[in-house]
């Protein structure tokens, strides 16, 4: 069955009326909360429910939804067992498919507006004091700790060849294409990543995100496009510092405390690294930007649709996994970004 | 009835979560430029009624209709024009937290209009001075009184003048002499600006002297329809039990 004849089914409904399942927000007293984002993704555009859907109507249009946790339904029902251990692995293949295709849509959505009026240039400015300007002393100092092992590891494995004027280069390379990116986003992802959950998360969970809805304030717009904006502003600054501090790092366990001959460190460093280096490892920081920020911003934002905890809980769980999800994807697409840059 | 057309329709409306069934068939009309109170025990979907009208849910089945025209059928646009004229007054008041209450009540000025700072200022300062919340602009929410809370989201409620307002129990929790104050200001507000007001409350029977019209919502249904005077003269037993404040003959058996 292709996607259109499958929109075009009775199926389009069940799936509607599975994926939204019923649940009490704890908040209101029982009252129930509101789960029908997915009803309208599954029933198309005609039903579309207004701004608190994270999908751009012109991505509604245009593509039909697919129902997948109604595919990995039907798929534990063709097998012998409900606990068929292929159907499992099949269920959480396509759950998380979706999870991901709806993080795509709210990155589209939240990419989308932050170039629609108003700017919001003071908030995006907020946010790039707060995830740049804040982040500038931890992730400065694990760029020295972090300069300062490579510094030490890498003399005395080069020194075994008798390498050990390269010290410079493979302190730099290292730094600049890969660690300063990946652990200058895996550190802000831990200290503005998760609060940015956890704040949105609780804005959500209060009912601050329907008031702003009521308001005709676009919740994306008012709350993710801004730190959207400062990430991608941020991270390939705070990568950049962290590349200096790193290289002056392994200046001094290299240089100062075990005697490599300074020149050769710096004069090596300049000869080896080209700024094609320096580019890609700006081009992963700001990837990684938009990953934690829409990641972070996502799970915030979709707290009231977890089914494993509700308020305070759901908010931690949200944290928690939006921390974890960004750090697994930093990775993941370092690996992607790595194989196309080199 | 005065025979002018409804504002809001709402026609056999159905919502359920899972198997709880919520609404089950709602069938009420809302008139402009009148105060119309939703009455009934709490969680009998109230709150859930409201949130169809500002599309903050959607229903099963059934319609809800502004001006004869489905609210669900309505392109991008056109919802948009209508949210303008709404304004939502939260049961948990869903202030901003991290804003000051200068803030809170700006906000809606702020995003959805071009008034100069200064302008919304003294906008904001003039409704802070009309609901008694004088010299608390840069307090936090969470720094007042419940009952301040309440009258700040009333504020904000109010401040871009709206043609509809939804209050969901705006006295919840306030002591006699502010509630008697906030259904003044309804009122008072009401008859000056003309906004359209559906409110749910639990205030019987102080709201009904402000309400055109009250309907009683029991079971899904709307159990009855009409004027204040004419619940307080209702014969029916439900309606009697619930304003008498009686309990349902099956709760009693529980409870013995």
């Amino acid at each position: 069955m292709t996607r259109k004849e499958f929109s075009d089914s009775k199926n389009r409904q069940t799936a509607g009326a599975i994926l939204a399942q019923p649940g009490e927000n704890p908040l209101t007293g029982g009252a129930p909360r509101d789960d029908t984002l997915f009803v309208v993704w599954a029933e198309g555009p005609c039903n579309a429910k207004f701004n608190n859907s994270p999908h751009p109507s012109f991505l509604r249009n245009h593509f039909p939804p697919v129902p997948f946790r109604q595919l990995a339904r039907d798929m534990t029902q063709a097998s012998s067992s409900p606990t068929d251990p292929l159907a499992l692995v099949g269920r959480h293949c396509l759950f998380i498919l979706e999870e991901m295709g709806r993080i795509a849509l709210f990155l589209a959505h939240a990419f989308a507006k932050m170039f629609a009026l108003p700017l919001r240039a003071g908030e995006v400015l907020q946010q790039v004091h707060f995830i740049g300007l804040k982040s500038l002393f931890i992730v400065s100092l694990t760029a020295l700790f972090t300069g300062m092992v490579l510094g030490l590891q890498g003399y005395y494995t080069l020194v075994k060849f008798g390498g050990e004027a390269a010290l410079g280069t493979v302190v730099a390379l290292s730094v600049i294409r890969e660690l300063g990116p990946v652990l200058t986003a895996l550190m802000v992802t831990g200290r503005a990543g998760s609060s940015m959950a956890a704040e949105i998360g609780i804005m959500r969970i209060s009912e601050q995100i329907d008031a702003l809805d009521t308001m005709d304030i676009d919740p994306v717009h008012f709350l993710a496009s801004p730190r959207l904006a400062a990430s991608i502003i941020s991270f390939p600054l705070l990568t950049a510092i962290f590349d200096v501090v790193g290289i002056i790092g392994g200046y001094l366990t290299g240089v100062v405390l075990l005697g490599v001959n300074s020149g050769i460190y710096l004069g090596r460093m300049e000869a080896a690294v080209g700024m094609e280096d320096v580019s890609g490892g700006f081009i992963k920081a700001a990837t990684f930007g938009i990953i934690v920020a829409t990641v972070c911003c996502y799970q915030g934002y979709m707290t009231h649709t977890r089914r494993e905890g509700f308020g305070a809980r759901g908010v931690s769980y949200s944290t928690t996994t939006a921390v974890v999800m960004s750090a697994v994807l930093i990775f993941a697409f370092d690996y992607v970004l790595t194989s196309v840059l080199l | 009835m005065n025979g002018r057309p409804p504002l809001i329709e709402f026609r056999n409306l159905r919502k359920s979560f899972g198997s709880q069934v919520v609404l089950d068939g709602v069938n009420l009309s809302i008139e402009q430029g009148r105060v119309t109170t939703i009455i009934g025990r709490s969680g009998v979907g109230k709150s859930v009624l409201l949130k169809h009208v500002v599309g903050l849910l959607t229903p099963d089945s059934g319609e809800v209709l502004y001006r004869g025209k489905n609210l669900f059928q309505m392109s991008h646009k056109e919802r948009k024009a209508l949210k303008s004229q709404f304004s939502y007054m939260f049961q948990s008041l869903a202030l901003f937290d991290s804003m000051t209450v200068g803030e809170n009540i700006g906000l809606p000025l702020k995003e959805k209009t071009r008034l100069s700072k200064t302008e919304i200022r003294e906008r904001v300062l003039a409704q802070m001075k009309q609901l008694e919340l004088e010299d608390i602009e840069d307090k936090y929410p969470s720094q007042l009184s419940g009952g301040m809370r309440k009258r700040v989201a009333l504020a904000r409620a109010l401040i871009t003048r709206p043609e509809i307002v939804l209050f969901d129990e705006p006295t919840t929790g306030l002591d006699p002499v502010r509630r008697a104050a906030v259904h003044n200001m309804i009122a008072r507000y009401q008859g000056e600006l003309g906004f359209t007001a559906i409110i749910v409350s639990h205030d019987i029977p102080e709201v009904f002297r402000i309400s055109q019209k009250v309907a009683m919502l029991e079971k899904g249904r709307i159990l009855f329809e009409g004027t204040g005077n004419d619940i307080l003269h209702c014969s029916d037993p439900a309606v009697r039990r619930f304003i008498e404040g009686d309990e349902e003959p099956d709760e009693e058996a529980q409870s013995t």
